[in-house]
């Protein structure tokens, strides 16, 4: 089998810009990451077959008709990324309307342990002063 | 008698279907959905009796096997049906006693019913699956009901807490497509009986990219650390009986598909190694994080994350043995788990609260509640004759007798983990049930017969497993014997 040059940087594009728009905090930017990410699968499922005439029976040669099982599947991924896609941006919404912006927050332990962690900070910066004054006084 | 392999997927899809058109009747919903579950516990009961004779094999639609869908009851399969089914059944009578109590506030329940179906036919879906597409499509089924379920009622904590869950399953299940993608290049076909000798011809290299994909995606679902930190954030701000089923099912179906994924396509347990770094890691900071924890319900979360560890322990071992062990505890871990989850939302209606240092004196107050906890507690924490030990007590076994480094780590690791579960259930048995009484946050809720007796049911099926554990042992070892030899699945299905 020949895989396409072109499809294939088109899927590493989509799957390097999705990866991106992941990391983000933003919900509706989460939200065209997966969108990205799943168009970017759906074309590497696409890729698994070999380019031919379409697979209807009759219209050409058993041989050169390409392979319709990646495209039933594919059609399967679509509507499932579509269903997703929809609920996220439902989930985007409710949190637009619930707290007046759409970033994915951090959870209340972890907020938590940050809290304490900073606290922490406070007396290490503390050691800190006094290293940087033993390190002056070395110094000099 | 394959009439009935379908069954169990398209039960729960029917009446997931009546119960959404029946929304404005909440009565007519229930006796639905209890007696779609209850047809589902018979059905799978009987394909476990069945399935001893060798895997039912249905291909759906009528499509000649390599080609279309087909659908496999082998002996695991039943097993985890008859598991889960029992459990989902558990769970929704529990959810019908709380959505009674409490007036069906919190449950929008023209929702709840169709999407926990459309949930248990996805779990289905994917533990009959014979080929890799439908088994993407059961986790896709299971997961969208999942983000329903987890966002119900959409208060701003459930938003919080689904928006993590919902990203990274999305991930996982992108990384799944691909890696289906990637294996149709490879071997022009999903069926998983037919995979068996094609990837078997693949080069090495490749053959470890695909592995390591699969891996990769499922280890998402599994919760296997370090792809485990969405699963203490999310799971515990759902209610109760939604919590229960996730920790239950939801990350065993993830287990089973590594099962599944590790012993038919990737025998020979080439990246063993790494699947029990995994385990011991998986147990050791799980472990740790329950014991750090000041919330039941994060504790709790925290233990079922550490316990998947004792499951990957087996399938990395690869061995008889370990795979036998791995079943068993993976059915013991469904079953507990849940009850335990069940347990923490009564907790919370009598105590108003599942913080430890809010909660005290239930043992004196609730002597039954502090009963129902009690059993799990020690069950989950492998006391013998419990069957939390057996099953710990088989994987430590099979781990010895590797004999290799890495699972002697392991059979160490195991023994610290439970020393650890013990102490971290011994601590909330302290603080919430043995101290003198705190003043609650607010006024016990009623908690009616309809929630207590199936959370009751499940603690004597958590006791039952040790008076059934011969027989389930063995059964569980001809499953492991079966797996590791491959040829009965790949003979039923490609006569």
């Amino acid at each position: 089998m020949r895989p396409s040059i072109v499809l294939l940087v088109a899927v590493g594009v989509l799957f390097a810009a999705g990866t991106t728009l992941l990391l983000e905090r933003t919900l509706t930017r989460v939200l065209l990451g997966v969108m990205l990410l799943g168009n970017g699968a759906n074309l590497l499922v696409l890729a698994a077959a070999e380019p031919g005439s379409p697979p209807i029976v009759g219209t050409a040669d058993q041989a050169e008709m390409t392979d319709p099982l990646p495209q039933a599947m594919i059609l399967t991924a679509i509507v499932i990324t579509l269903g997703m896609t929809a609920f996220l941006l439902a989930l985007a919404y409710r949190s637009w309307r619930l707290s007046g912006h759409d970033e994915v927050q951090d959870d209340a332990e972890d907020r938590r342990v940050r809290e304490l962690a900073e606290r922490d900070e406070g007396s290490d910066a503390e050691d800190l002063d006094t290293d940087e004054a033993e390190t002056a006084e070395v110094r000099t | 008698m394959t009439w009935l392999v379908p069954l169990p997927v398209i039960m729960p899809l029917l009446g997931a279907a009546t119960t959404l058109l029946m929304f404005r009747r909440p009565r007519v919903q229930r006796a639905i959905s209890v007696s779609v579950l209850t047809a589902t516990l018979v059905v799978s009961t009987f394909l476990l009796v069945l399935s001893a004779d060798g895997p039912l094999v249905v291909a759906v639609g009528g499509w000649p096997v390599p080609l279309g869908i087909v659908l496999v009851a082998d002996q695991l399969a039943a097993l985890m049906l008859v598991v889960s089914a029992a459990v989902t059944l558990c769970v929704l009578l529990y959810s019908i006693g709380q959505g009674g109590a409490d007036g069906d506030e919190e449950h929008p329940l023209s929702v709840y019913h169709p999407t926990y179906l459309i949930l248990t036919a996805g779990v289905t879906n994917a533990f009959l699956s014979g080929d890799l597409f439908n088994l993407y499509v059961g986790f896709e089924i299971l997961l969208a009901a999942s983000y329903v379920l987890i966002t119900l009622g959409g208060t701003e904590n459930r938003i919080r807490a689904g928006t993590t869950y919902v990203v990274v399953s999305l991930l996982s299940s992108v990384i799944f497509l691909a890696a289906i993608g990637l294996i149709y290049s490879a071997t022009g076909t999903l069926n998983m009986a037919q995979l068996v000798g094609r990837l078997d011809a693949l080069p090495d290299g490749v053959r470890m990219v695909l592995q390591g994909m699969l891996l990769l995606a499922f280890g998402i679902k599994a919760a296997i650390f370090p792809l485990s930190a969405w699963l203490p954030d999310s799971y515990p701000t759902a209610p109760a009986p939604v919590t229960a089923v996730f920790a239950g099912l939801l990350t065993k179906v993830g287990v089973y598909a590594i099962i599944r994924t590790e012993t038919l396509l990737f025998p020979g347990g080439r990246v063993a190694d790494l699947l029990m770094v995994a385990a011991l890691s998986t147990m050791l900071v799980g472990i740790l994080g329950a014991v750090a924890q000041s919330d039941l319900k994060r504790l709790l979360s925290f233990t079922l994350v550490s316990h998947i560890g004792y499951l990957l322990f087996g399938v990395g071992l690869a061995s008889r043995a370990g795979i036998a062990a791995a079943v068993f505890y993976t059915l013991h871990h469904i079953v507990v788990q849940t009850t335990l989850f069940l347990v923490a939302g009564l907790i919370e209606r009598r105590g108003g609260s599942t913080a430890l240092d809010r909660l005290g004196g239930l043992a004196r107050t609730a002597p039954v509640l502090a009963i129902l906890f009690f059993l799990p507690a020690l069950n989950l924490a492998g006391i013998p004759p419990f069957s939390g030990f057996l099953g710990k007590l088989g994987l430590i076994r099979a781990g010895a007798d590797d004999g290799a480094v890495l699972p002697w780590l392991l059979v160490g690791g195991s023994a610290l983990t439970s020393l650890l579960t013990l102490y971290a259930l011994a601590r909330v048995w302290n603080l919430a049930f043995w101290r003198s009484p705190a003043t609650p946050d607010a006024a016990p809720l009623r908690s009616p017969r309809l929630m207590v007796t199936p959370t009751a049911a499940l603690v004597v099926a958590g006791v039952m497993i040790t008076l059934v554990a011969g027989p389930l042992y063995s059964l569980t070892d001809t499953v492991a014997e079966d797996l590791l030899a491959r040829t009965p699945y790949v003979e039923a299905v490609l006569p």
